[in-house]
């Protein structure tokens, strides 16, 4: 449903047999963009910033938003595997690819699966391994609001931060929160957002070009596990940000943007 | 009638701080056990295993049993041990399991063979309910609750078929997958034990019940809520084709008998002090929103009525923490708890049986606060006065049980004596 006024539009793509909630916009290569565990959080600074050099597709993974849930994807590899199909209806093969928390952890596991898909690889703070210090926190223990303010390191000092978690979310954003909670739950319950294979099998992105982006605050997932990420990763690079929780593309959306343009431009 | 004795068997340690009134409050999942007292434990078990023999003593047909995880509220994290004691030193009465939480656990066969081995020890006196867990229980064993009501459908098939299909054999299901089912164990009652379901919120769980043509009890819900959700039951049994009648349908409420009024009241109040269950209206323990809503545990749009009540008392289920709000005198005024001497508590009891017409129903006493001598001085008037005038009330308003009657069929059963064959026949099979 396009309006005249904003720079990106949003309907529903068939692919791989899914009526797919897809949000596009701006122009130039395209650049996949995997939401977190809470769904597509609306389009923020940082798309703003990036739809200037690229064509953003931001994809309502399924059972998340108005993408409906596939009840035969029970874990994170069968949604992989699942979306690299949809990849290829949707004719994207080449794009750049780049996913936030339970997202990264998504596009690890497409990468991993199928490294010559892609062009280059923007892993943000992703879940999908186990940290080797510190534990990832457990999302479900909490309400959908108390998770999202931890993953801040100051939210005072973040705009958008209200846009996304507003003090009182009305009831679609709530219901909203809840459908993302139950498919997020579905893909990551046990072992908990973690896959003890995915290390090993990221080795096989030695030949993709691979940035990881990291806060170094991060209390949602410790920092540690940037380090397994980068090692497991053959030519990988490392960019932490301070003062930074989960969110860099949120919080430090500036240097974030010019992370990802310096990468994906190089 | 049937007539069973309930207590949740809470963890009381007047030490801890977390007890009475005043005392901490009682987060759900938030209460380590470093505070766990050994010899506390052993007495509250022995305590509560005596209260049973002493229930049994006083005439109660049933004495139930259920099973929470990781709190203070219910000792009973491993309810078919009490069970198995219990198949041994009682003789008479009913042991009512409300319930196995089947879809916590990865092993359905082992429920197989420990409540086949119950069965066997108590000579075909186990009543075996199921229930779905409350979000802590997923929590505490770790299983996915967005697949509890699948988990829940399937290890029932799983076990009634282990129960009723000479091994071995095999399952391959979506959840569960055993390569040779063949228990070494059989259970006594023929086909199976009953199958019971408790149940609070869900409007699955009540449909499956009358689709299963099983006994459906409700627990510690208010009246009217209860009462509609019952008529739930009773339509979908007439759209089944069957007649459900109180043979079908049970309740579970706080009652208390005591000495004096004063008495009465004085100890009534210990249900809402201590650690009583909090998701039980009027405790002091708070909730967990978190584990209220633990994601896809219950189909948000498929509760019943007892839920919107329940969720409005609380202040809406997506708010903060709170202490759960209905004080022990609205609970008086709406029947949830009924505390008095034998003289006031017996109309009030007929009150409840006029209004939602249940077969079997479950006193719960000796929770919270109460002590051991507050629940063994209840159990004798229950015994000497309650019990024979509650019986009478339920012959006189026809509410037979679902032994007199079979709640498969609304037929009656023809008296039998001693022996497996007075189980109801076909009471659920999975293909019902």
């Amino acid at each position: 449903m396009a309006t005249g006024a904003q720079a990106w539009t949003e309907q529903l793509v068939e692919a791989a047999g899914v009526n797919l909630q897809l949000v596009k916009g701006g122009s130039g290569p395209p650049l996949i963009i995997l939401h977190g565990e809470l769904g597509h959080h609306g389009w923020l600074r940082c798309h703003q910033a990036l739809s200037r050099d690229y064509t953003l597709y931001l994809p309502s993974h399924p059972g998340f938003g108005a993408t409906e849930r596939q009840d035969w994807i029970m874990n994170m590899r069968d949604m992989a595997g699942w979306y690299l199909e949809a990849i290829d209806d949707l004719d994207l093969s080449g794009a750049n690819l780049m996913g936030f928390s339970l997202g990264g952890w998504l596009a690890a596991e497409m990468a991993a699966m199928s490294p010559d898909l892609f062009n280059k690889l923007v892993l943000v703070s992703p879940a999908g391994i186990k940290p080797p210090e510190g534990e990832i926190y457990d999302m479900f223990l909490v309400v959908a609001k108390e998770f999202l303010t931890a993953g801040f390191h100051d939210t005072s000092a973040t705009p958008e931060f209200l846009e996304i978690c507003p003090d009182e979310p009305d009831s679609e954003l709530a219901e909203a929160w809840e459908v993302a909670r139950e498919e997020a739950c579905r893909l990551s319950w046990r072992p908990y957002m973690h896959y003890a294979g995915l290390p090993n099998l990221l080795h096989r992105l030695k030949r993709l070009p691979t940035k990881i982006v990291w806060g170094e605050d991060d209390a949602i997932v410790p920092v540690s596990a940037s380090q397994v990420f980068h090692q497991s990763i053959p030519g990988s690079t490392l960019a932490l940000l301070d003062n930074c929780g989960h969110h860099p593309h949120v919080e430090k959306a500036d240097e974030f943007v010019a992370i990802v343009k310096d990468f994906l431009s190089s | 009638m049937f007539i069973g004795y309930f207590t949740e068997r809470p963890y009381q340690d007047p030490k801890s701080g977390y007890f009475g009134a005043t005392g901490k409050p009682i987060m759900d999942l938030s209460v380590s056990n470093e505070i766990y007292d050994a010899q506390l434990g052993a007495n509250l078990y022995n305590r509560y295993l005596d209260e049973k023999i002493y229930a049994e003593e006083m005439g109660f047909d049933g004495l139930m049993l259920n099973e929470h995880h990781s709190t203070p509220f219910c000792m009973g994290g491993a309810m078919n041990v009490e069970a198995s004691i219990l198949a041994r030193i009682t003789n008479r009465a009913k042991i009512v399991l409300l319930g196995n939480i089947i879809p916590i656990w990865d092993d359905p066969l082992w429920l197989v063979e420990q409540l086949s081995m119950i069965d066997m020890i108590s000579r075909g006196r186990l009543v075996s309910g199921w229930v779905r867990g409350t979000g802590r229980e997923s929590v505490a064993h770790n299983v996915e609750p967005h697949y509890n009501w699948e988990r829940f459908k399937e290890a029932h098939e799983l076990i009634v078929k282990a129960w009723t299909t000479p091994g071995p054999f095999r399952w391959e299901g979506k959840h569960y997958h055993f390569r040779h089912v063949n228990p070494w164990v059989r259970p006594y009652q023929s086909p199976h034990p009953p199958i019971w379901l408790p149940g609070v919120v869900s409007r699955d769980s009540l449909m499956w019940a009358a689709e299963q043509r099983i006994p459906y009890i409700m627990l510690a819900t208010e009246m009217e809520p209860t009462k509609q959700a019952f008529q739930l039951y009773h339509d979908t049994a007439e759209e089944l084709g069957y007649e459900s009648g109180p043979q079908n349908i049970g309740y579970l409420w706080k009652v208390h008998v005591d000495e004096t009024e004063e008495l009465a009241e004085q100890t009534g109040r210990k249900y809402v002090q201590g650690p009583s269950n909090p998701f039980l209206a009027g405790n002091e323990g708070t909730n967990n929103p978190a584990l209220l809503q633990l994601p896809g545990l219950t189909s948000r749009r498929r509760v019943l009525p007892t839920q919107a009540v329940a969720t409005a008392a609380r202040g809406g289920g997506a708010g903060p923490a709170g202490v759960l709000g209905r004080p022990y005198e609205q609970q008086i005024a709406d029947y949830t708890i009924i505390s008095g001497t034998p003289k006031t508590v017996i109309p009030r009891i007929r009150h409840v049986l006029e209004t939602i017409r249940p077969g079997s129903i479950f006193f719960w006493d000796g929770d919270g606060a109460m002590t051991h001598d507050d629940a063994m001085r209840s159990l004798r008037l229950m015994g000497q006065e309650v019990l024979p005038a509650v019986r009478e009330i339920a012959d006189e308003l026809e509410l037979p049980g679902p032994f007199e009657v079979d709640p498969a069929t609304g037929k009656p059963y023809v008296a039998q004596v001693n022996g497996p064959a007075a189980v109801p026949e076909g009471a659920t099979t999975a293909d019902d």
